[in-house]
């Protein structure tokens, strides 16, 4: 039932958040309807991160409590993270070549959203590298920990790194008209949704895996 | 026996294994001039903009040849059962992280020692800067790579490709640092004063303080059978 709502859900604000961006926000005077990836762009950086953060709180709550489905939960939504992580880094460019005239610039939050993506690949690598069930939630939990440790310091590093040179556009001097902010909040809303949808599906598909291996191997035996 | 004495035997243990076969010193030394070299072949070592590169070619010499000592540094133990004995040795799995972070470090610090000097050769590079500083810093980014290394090592060790495995997770986690170290380091050959890379020094000592302690906390979830 609560899933059912969930997807309903999910679908309504993800066609409402559609339709406000498509036809109902007006264009951005300077950067004109390219800005229009803003809403996604943001919308997608902000889940990719909310799915990490998710991931080092499965991380810790599977080495405290040794059960399966924190393992579940997190190395699902590991790979949603990574998958819009990936939207992120390809809808920047796009939206950075007409603007920045680059397709990518060094700026800290590209960066770091780079480093962070390698880390969640590597974490994934992890992942696939035990066949050990056991040992397998157990790795991933400890290096999902480890990750979420050191994004912070690859944000300081890099924001000081950068600082040398000239920033291209700084956070402040983004000035919203109050029709892109509710867009921008909706679309917010819509992914958010849509990764609680796709968590949930994903840690259902996992568990019937995990099902069919247990009676493959009762079959076997 | 104390915890400090139990560590020293440890350490003691891994360095008399090395210097009676010495394979893996030899081979990361002999990596870490190898790269050296192809470095000076990919730029030009008579050229200015060596001078920029610079830091950045001692930095990565060291990560490769490092990443060489770190994956031997467990995947040794798995011969003849020598992990078993080595948790046998100790109640404490951190002992066992502290040990093989001591002896991993003592190795590094034997490669710098030879190979840094032969790429100021190399390269022609006169020091600006005070060599204390450099020594520091030099010496605390090791401290980082290597405390994340060896844990990390110990993870991958359970795999049967580690040597795989381990550049791939480590060399994302490695990033602050390296940004870090290589920034100092150049400053630091360029003469700077202290206040221009402190923040560096920061971010290093911030690095190796919290992947020292988490990496021993979280060192016993990796020991577990």
């Amino acid at each position: 039932m609560a899933k059912k709502a969930l997807t309903w859900l999910t679908y309504l604000s993800v066609l409402a958040a559609t339709y406000l961006v498509f036809m109902w926000v007006p264009n951005e005077k300077v950067m004109g309807p390219v800005q229009k990836i803003f809403y996604f762009h943001v919308a997608a950086a902000w889940v990719g991160f909310f799915a990490f953060l998710i991931v080092f709180l499965c991380g810790v709550a599977y080495l405290v409590t040794r059960a399966e489905k924190w393992d579940l939960y997190g190395a699902s939504s590991a790979e949603i993270g990574v998958l819009f992580t990936t939207i992120v880094l390809i809808t920047g460019p796009i939206w950075a070549r007409p603007t920045w005239n680059a397709w990518w610039t060094w700026d800290p939050r590209l960066t770091t959203t780079l480093v962070l993506w390698f880390i969640y690949l590597a974490y994934l690598m992890v992942r696939t590298s035990f066949p050990e069930p056991e040992k397998r939630m157990r790795f991933s939990a400890i290096f999902g920990i480890i990750g979420f440790i050191d994004v912070p310091i690859v944000w300081f590093s890099i924001r000081w790194w950068r600082t040398i040179h000239p920033v291209v556009v700084d956070g402040s001097g983004f000035a919203m008209s109050s029709k892109m902010l509710t867009t921008l909040l909706v679309s917010l809303v819509a992914f958010t949704l849509l990764y609680l949808y796709l968590l949930t599906t994903r840690v259902a598909v996992a568990r019937i895996d995990n099902q069919i291996q247990r009676i493959k191997e009762a079959v076997l035996r | 026996m104390s915890y400090y004495n139990q560590i020293r035997v440890l350490v003691w243990k891994d360095l008399a294994s090395e210097f009676r076969s010495k394979e893996m010193l030899n081979s990361m030394l002999i990596f870490a001039l190898l790269t050296t070299v192809i470095f000076s072949f990919a730029f030009d070592p008579e050229a200015d903009t060596v001078k920029k590169v610079f830091p950045g070619v001692i930095w990565v010499a060291l990560c490769f040849a490092g990443i060489l000592g770190l994956n031997r540094s467990f995947q040794g133990e798995k011969s003849n059962d020598c992990f078993m004995g080595l948790l046998l040795c100790t109640p404490d799995p951190g002992v066992v992280y502290l040990g093989k972070l001591f002896s991993n470090l003592i190795f590094m610090l034997i490669i710098e020692l030879i190979s840094l000097p032969i790429l100021f050769l190399l390269f022609d590079y006169r020091l600006q800067g005070s060599l204390g500083w450099l020594v520091l810093v030099i010496a605390l980014g090791t401290w980082g790579f290597i405390a994340i290394g060896t844990f990390l090592s110990a993870l991958a060790m359970n795999t049967k490709n580690s040597e795989l495995l381990l550049p791939v997770i480590l060399f994302p986690l490695l990033i602050p640092l390296l940004i870090a170290a290589v920034k100092a380091t150049g400053l630091i050959l360029g003469g700077g004063d202290f206040a221009s890379w402190s923040n560096w020094l920061g971010i290093i000592c911030s690095f190796d303080l919290i992947f020292t302690v988490v990496s021993w906390f979280l060192f016993d979830y990796v020991l577990e059978v």
